[in-house]
């Protein structure tokens, strides 16, 4: 298969495939951030993870519009405000599903899952009735059109560029806050023990909230992230949870940098062998292999130490 | 007295059985045409999937989420048999090759691939309807169980190969149909399953294999095997360190959900006419379990008319207002998990059950016998 591409080529075909897994990998990296908090830490599944994350994007599509009619001379920025909403925005949903879903629900986490599924479906038809049932996309800002030449054939697209940018920002944001921060501390703490984390003087039900919606809100941003190189529609979301799940539990749940290693590993294989074969085929092998791993060694790459 | 309970069977569980079995082979074909008989026909189907469930999630704590995938193999292997049998080369002579099925002359295939050949034959076919899903399922099993994954990341994976079969099959068009499905399935063994006539004598059959599910259900509940999965859902360590194998128990009942699915999907293909992927991936997976959860989830009885209750509600709902439809599902969910964990099951044994002891007991009292009243007492713990 690579007897009718010169050397050159070839290198140039996988530096191509290896920026786009690059951009995939951001948004696997988005996606799963959100996630590894929830999921990792708090052992909650968010099955309506994909619909916050719509619903970040949504809150960037509507700021990117006021701007665009109010004030179209601060265009060029709007995105910055718009990840801002969509952070606040997605968090204030997050907490208050925690507030009066999830918290009934810690001891039986099947239970959230089903639940955060009915969640899932009622935000689509919300979405469905108030944008329509088609993908709207946003206007990139000038400066982030166009791309990059590095070689004559080699192009790097600059909203590319700018979303991987965003996600080594947001992840070393969650690991500041998650391991340099006290708030970090009680979350660790309540997940590892709860009742003893409450006797020290935690406050138990305002860190599970927090967490929730911080959560949430990194969902937010990412889908805010997710409009500058693609569009939304109401069941975009639905399209990436699985991905996202496998992604968090094959890097090892309560590992941040088992997620960020697993997202490198599943986008990189699907971009490369995208080229090769064709794309659905590149998915089914790239999630069989993922699935096949986690058989064998089913508490994912990186495992923290734990007695069972 | 006539329904008199024995060790497998109380009396409750017998008048459940009765009730259930009037409604599906008296109330139902006396009161509908054949159109919406076969429609009941194909909710009842999906009741397969809910009884397993209820072994698996209800009885042995174990959630899959891709239940789909069992329902999709038995009726994928079934309908590869009625379209072998449809695409015969007279009543495919306008194709460019005649004699293999319509999608694969579509995708510029001109022979039969080598692992469709065996389902020429309609015994190999129906063992494939049960024992490829069963195969399947026990390959998971054994991957996981016996590595100690269960609770959600079982359900996790589970989803993500419902994902994985979903788009391989829409993948692979010339192979599987692609997105379309099987479909123009027409006759079986030269008998037309397309005629009112098949169409209400498939719905008798479905109507008894349900029951034979049922039963073997029940057996399975009530035996010492039942015991030691209610146990091991409670207390897995504790059943462990008693010297049982926990992860034999697991894989079995995993199997027997997906042979009950596998039934289901067969049966789906022969009344409704095609298959696809679109019963197959997560979507319809979840459905599934929801029918369960309406149902009860300890409640195999309970799932029957979870499934029916909810298939109703869908096509009901979804045809007048295609709007609400989803906002009842999800509202649904939610409420099932927060308000009713034990689905309409819970419901009745909590409010009904224990008003028509007080009238049982009443006219127990007026006869004397104190006999019916204590069978009664002991199905109601």
């Amino acid at each position: 298969m690579f007897a009718e591409y010169s050397m050159g080529e070839l290198g140039a075909i996988f530096a191509m495939q290896g920026f786009a897994g690059l951009i995939l990998f951001s948004v696997f990296v988005l996606m799963a951030l959100g996630l590894a908090i929830i999921f990792g830490q708090m052992g909650v599944i968010n099955m309506a993870h994909g619909e916050f994350m719509i619903l970040g994007a949504y809150v960037t599509y509507l700021t990117s519009n006021l701007f665009a009619t109010y004030i179209p001379s601060l265009f060029s920025i709007y995105f910055f405000l718009a990840m801002i909403l969509a952070f606040f925005v997605t968090a204030a949903l997050g907490m208050l599903v925690e507030w009066s879903m999830i918290r009934h629900l810690y001891k039986r986490p099947l239970d959230t899952l089903l639940a955060t599924w009915g969640l899932s479906l009622i935000l689509q038809q919300v979405y469905r009735s108030v944008f329509g049932a088609r993908e709207v996309g946003v206007t990139i800002p000038e400066w982030m059109m166009g791309s990059l030449p590095l070689t004559d054939m080699i192009e790097i697209p600059i909203n590319g560029i700018f979303v991987m940018v965003l996600a080594v920002g947001i992840s070393t944001a969650v690991y500041i806050m998650m391991f340099r921060s006290s708030w970090g501390k009680q979350v660790r703490a309540v997940t590892q023990n709860r009742v003893m984390a409450g006797a020290v003087g935690i406050n138990t039900e305002r860190t599970d909230r927090l967490t929730f919606g911080i959560g949430c809100g990194v969902a937010g941003v990412a889908g805010s992230a997710f409009t500058m190189i693609g569009s939304t529609g109401p069941t975009a979301g639905q399209l990436y949870i699985v991905d996202t799940f496998l992604v968090v539990v094959f890097g090892g749940a309560a590992s941040l940098l088992g997620t960020i290693a697993s997202a490198f590993s599943i986008s990189q294989a699907q971009s490369i062998m995208e080229f090769f074969l064709s794309g659905s085929m590149a998915k089914v092998l790239t999630l069989l292999t993922v699935v096949g791993i986690l058989m064998l060694r089913p508490q994912g790459l990186f495992a923290l130490k734990l007695r069972k | 007295m006539l329904l008199k309970g024995n060790r497998f069977f109380s009396t409750g569980d017998l008048v459940a059985f009765a009730i259930l079995a009037v409604l599906i082979f008296v109330i139902l074909p006396v009161g509908l045409d054949t159109f919406r008989l076969n429609l009941f026909g194909k909710y009842l189907t999906y009741a397969f999937v809910a009884i397993g469930l209820v072994l698996c999630w209800g009885a042995g704590g174990i959630l899959s989420l891709g239940q789909g995938v069992f329902f999709g193999l038995g009726g994928y292997c079934m309908a590869m048999f009625l379209k072998l049998e449809a695409s015969s080369p007279e009543a495919t002579k306008i194709q460019s090759t005649p004699g293999i099925p319509d999608f694969m002359d579509w995708n510029q295939i001109t022979q039969i691939p080598l692992w469709w050949e065996p389902f020429h034959s309609l015994t190999f076919s129906l063992f494939a309807v049960i024992l490829i899903p069963v195969a399947f399922a026990f390959i998971i099993g054994v991957a996981m169980f016996r590595r100690r994954v269960g609770g959600v990341y079982f359900a996790i994976i589970t989803q993500a190969i419902a994902a994985i079969l979903t788009i391989l099959i829409i993948g692979q068009q010339g192979y599987t149909g692609g997105v379309n499905g099987i479909t123009d399935l027409r006759t079986l063994k030269g008998w037309d399953i397309r005629t009112d006539d098949a169409k209400v004598l498939l719905y008798f059959v479905n109507g008894g294999l349900l029951f034979v599910c049922l039963f073997i259900a029940q057996l399975i509940r009530k035996s010492k095997l039942g015991r030691i999965l209610i146990a091991m859902r409670d207390q897995e360590d504790r059943v462990r360190f008693s010297g049982y194998d926990v992860a034999n128990f697991k894989i079995f009942v995993f199997c027997a959900g997906a042979a009950f699915a596998a039934v289901g999907g067969a049966m789906f293909t022969l009344q409704v006419g095609f298959m696809s992927p679109s019963f197959v991936g997560i979507v319809p997976s979840i459905e599934m379990v929801i029918f369960c959860a309406v149902g009860g989830r300890l409640s195999i009885i309970g799932a029957v008319y979870g499934a029916l209750l909810v298939n109703l509600a869908k096509t009901t709902f979804s045809e007048l207002f295609p709007e609400l439809w989803l906002l009842g599902l999800g509202a649904v969910f939610i409420a099932v998990v927060l308000a009713f964990p034990n689905g309409l099951a819970g419901l009745y044994k909590d409010h009904v059950e224990p008003r028509l002891l007080v009238i049982f007991k009443r006219k127990a009292g007026d006869d004397s016998s104190t006999e019916d009243f204590d069978a009664i007492k002991t199905a109601a713990e």
